[in-house]
């Protein structure tokens, strides 16, 4: 565990930036997270080609950074949405999602009020374009542009997403598809 | 404050871009056409920021303010933003 005011990382094969709620949402979702020291040196890990996981306030974080492409803004129905939710994978060549087929659908709980993913014209096209949406909604339920529910980097090493898929490592809790996903980044080191 | 600053006050407008859907200012335009208030036709909810800044003259002072806005106060995919000096 990094603590938030630290400005060095320990060697690491990978960092997770994970869900939950930081400085209470204020300003928008991850904004004064995004200036944390330590982001400093998560943002330098990014550049030498690191690997980075950012899960709900963890992918609004890497957004406010800049690290990730877009913005997540308040749901279309401004409620906080807590459910199982199925995803479709959009693309399985990613170290967090080759255990899955293209196209699969996959179930994974989302639980967040600012999930509603959004980016304009020419550069939507362009993360369409390096194969940038990994995951995608069916059945949108937040109003993400183009039903987008995770995202990855032009280099496929920093990856973005809303659902948790660290509440789907179980059957007993519903669903098994997120421990593919840490088995994924397992079998890609 | 050292003795060479003077404070200088802005008041900061941040509102989303055109395009961005805004769900508040939607449920607002909503209300006030359910409850006969008036003919809106379109609402956006946007914030409003009182800036004092500790400056050594106004330039510099603005200069800070625009950095502000773009690094933290708005996130350039989603926001656009204006300032203006208030003397109060």
């Amino acid at each position: 565990m990094i603590w938030h005011k630290e400005t060095t990382l320990p060697k690491v094969d990978l960092l997770v930036l994970p869900g939950g709620f930081s400085y209470g949402d204020y300003l928008r979702c991850g904004a004064i997270a995004a200036k944390s020291p330590i982001m400093k040196a998560v943002k330098n890990f990014y550049e030498i080609g690191g690997f980075i996981i950012g899960i709900c306030n963890g992918f609004q974080i890497l957004t406010e950074t800049k690290i990730l492409p877009g913005a997540l803004i308040p749901n279309t129905n401004q409620k906080f949405i807590c459910k199982d939710q199925d995803l479709i994978v959009a693309n399985n060549k990613t170290f967090f999602t080759s255990n899955f087929e293209h196209n699969k659908t996959i179930s994974i709980p989302i639980a967040h009020h600012d999930g509603q993913y959004f980016l304009n014209g020419p550069e939507i096209e362009e993360l369409e374009q390096n194969e940038g949406i990994i995951l995608k909604y069916r059945d949108n339920p937040n109003g993400s542009i183009k039903d987008i529910a995770g995202v990855c980097s032009k280099n496929k090493r920093v990856i973005g997403m809303m659902p948790h898929p660290e509440r789907a490592v179980d059957k007993e809790l519903g669903s098994i598809s997120g421990l593919r996903m840490f088995e994924s980044v397992i079998s890609n080191f | 404050m050292t003795p060479n600053e003077e404070v200088f006050k802005f008041k900061v407008e941040v509102i989303f871009k055109k395009g961005v859907l805004d769900p508040q200012g939607e449920a607002i335009k909503q209300s006030i056409n359910i409850n006969n208030l008036g003919n809106i036709l379109d609402v956006k909810q946007g914030k409003l920021f009182e800036l004092t800044a500790s400056s050594k003259n106004r330039e510099q002072a603005i200069k800070e303010v625009e950095r502000i806005c773009a690094d933290l106060l708005t996130n350039s995919v989603i926001e656009e933003f204006k300032y203006y000096e208030v003397s109060e």
